[in-house]
């Protein structure tokens, strides 16, 4: 860790992948949190697998990647948003077929690419290590979107999130909020596939705030909590990878996991143990 | 007296089966109503159509003399709470607060004025002192009560309530029904029951609904409309809380 320090100093892009990191941990505390209390991990998940396709396309016309990621995530929300809203009762399915269609598109435009060598590893699994300065402001500008929209429409997605029917009975378009939501999702899965890749997506964006709502009890706490949870998982992950030169992407993961499964079975034998104290007394 | 919500003529059917036939029924000001009849008689889908969210097949709705969809800002509703998660990590406060949403600025926070509101309907409901607490922490009598506020919140003409006292043991029942007759005194009271016994000592009027739809003064009520109702294998049966007997 401490030859991590001494480097962080040193060069450019370790400052700048621990940037990424920090940047990335915010849309993913805010948007996770979303994704943790209304259950959509599987429709993050079609999501993260269709913007694959748009990367594809993007390296295909010769143009930035993250451009054709981002179009292609927006596209992905909005078709599977309508399908959600439209046929509820087969949902998983067709998630589940846009989900490899995206990733076929991908591949197949990905092998005619002239001159094809692109690492798809990178994409599939994040190389933090890479980002550029560019691609920093580019994580900055989505993450203030993603804050502001939270911030002006904060109590329309709890009412949404929470109690659907009396939402509508208010007089709220649940559509249109649903929408916006599934839209900032697919902003965040853009943000995180440099980090981490497409694959692991789904970890970044569910564990932080699936730890913290077993400890505090407001969206906007959680919230808070998920992004401290999250920077702390980046940071960790990147700075243990660093001297053994491990993957960073699955370190991250990795360190997120097993805090995971530390936060929950602790607080979990904590609580039988409570009930232990109390039924002696 | 005003009619604050009339159905005329109203069918509705999900496929072949008919749900609602041909129901008439026209809700005075400040009528405490009762609607009951048995499990998958119609009455949560007669709420809904009140509500406009469902559209009947036949027949006119209006609520405030409007149709469902603009006069449903006048209505408090408060459904059978399997509705949602009860683990959902909201506190007492900020649940009653989401009744404000329709009647606040769209953008930002709340008002002053629905920080005033919220804490007016919580007093009324006497849950202000647990009003910090999750939802996930509360007890049936306490999340109904908070459902009440949330209603409440919205400032409406009309109380709905869809089953309030499901799951709620006698003795909490009836703090919940002496509740809503103090509200009665300021608005109109729906409230869904199957427990037709026990709302009879509290309602004006019973509404009996069994597809179609028949209306009682509560004096009226006798073992022989409940046999028409529910059908000849109901028996009526002495619940012996306190010293007076009830149907059903």
């Amino acid at each position: 860790m401490t030859g991590f320090v001494g480097a962080l100093v040193d060069h450019t892009f370790l400052q700048y992948a621990l940037l990424a990191g920090l940047l990335a941990s915010i849309g993913c505390g805010i948007v996770g949190t979303y994704v943790v209390v209304t259950r959509l991990g599987y429709l993050a998940g079609g999501i993260a697998h269709t913007v694959l396709g748009g990367m594809g396309v993007a390296y295909f016309l010769d143009t930035a990647p993250m451009g054709g990621a981002l179009i292609a995530a927006l596209v992905a929300a909005l078709i599977i948003g309508w399908v959600k809203l439209r046929w509820q009762q087969h949902e998983d399915t067709l998630i589940g077929a846009l989900w490899a269609i995206g990733m076929a598109v991908g591949i197949i435009f990905i092998s005619r690419t002239p001159g094809y060598n692109i690492d798809l590893m990178s994409y599939l699994f994040g190389n933090i290590l890479l980002v550029s300065r560019q691609q920093l402001w580019l994580m900055a500008g989505v993450d203030l979107v993603i804050a502001l929209t939270v911030v002006a429409f904060y109590r329309q997605f709890l009412a949404a999130s929470f109690d659907e029917e009396f939402a509508r009975l208010r007089g709220m378009h649940i559509e249109f909020y649903y929408l916006l939501l599934l839209c900032m999702l697919a902003l965040t899965v853009v943000l995180l596939i440099q980090v981490v890749g497409l694959i692991l997506v789904i970890a970044l964006l569910t564990l932080p705030a699936a730890i913290a709502v077993q400890y505090v009890g407001s969206l906007g706490r959680i919230m808070i909590l998920a992004i401290a949870l999250g920077a702390l998982f980046t940071c960790a992950g990147l700075g243990l990878s660093y001297e053994p030169d491990l993957p960073a992407g699955a370190m991250i993961i990795l360190v997120a996991g097993i805090s995971y499964l530390l936060a929950t079975l602790s607080l979990g034998l904590f609580r039988q143990w409570r009930i232990g104290q109390r039924s002696q007394t | 007296m005003k009619s604050v919500v009339q159905l005329h003529d109203v069918s509705f059917s999900y496929g072949d089966r008919i749900i609602l036939d041909r129901i008439d029924l026209a809700i005075k000001q400040s009528e405490f109503l009762g609607l009951v009849g048995p499990n998958a008689g119609g009455k949560t889908t007669l709420l809904k159509i009140i509500l406009g969210l469902l559209v009947p097949d036949s027949g006119r709705v209006s609520v405030m003399d409007k149709s469902p969809q603009e006069g449903r800002s006048m209505i408090g509703y408060c459904p059978q709470y399997a509705s949602f998660s009860r683990e959902f990590p909201i506190s007492v406060e900020d649940t009653v607060l989401l009744g404000r949403l329709g009647s606040t600025r769209a953008i930002g926070g709340y008002r002053r004025h629905d920080w005033i509101v919220a804490q007016e309907v919580m007093d009324a409901a006497e849950i202000s002192d647990i009003k910090a607490r999750s939802l996930a922490s509360l007890s049936g009598g306490q999340l109904q009560r908070v459902l009440i506020a949330r209603a409440l919140a919205c400032e409406p003409k009309i109380l709905m309530l869809d089953e309030p006292t499901a799951n709620i043991d006698l003795r909490v029942e009836e703090d919940i029904f002496d509740l809503l007759k103090e509200l009665n005194k300021r608005m109109t009271i729906i409230v869904v029951s199957h427990d037709i016994g026990f709302i009879s000592e509290y309602v004006t009027r019973v509404a009996c609904l069994n597809q179609t739809l028949v209306c009682h003064e509560t004096s009226a009520l006798t073992g022989k409309i409940i046999e028409q109702l529910y059908g000849p294998h109901v028996r009526m049966i002495d619940h012996v809380h306190e010293a007076g007997s009830r149907g059903v």
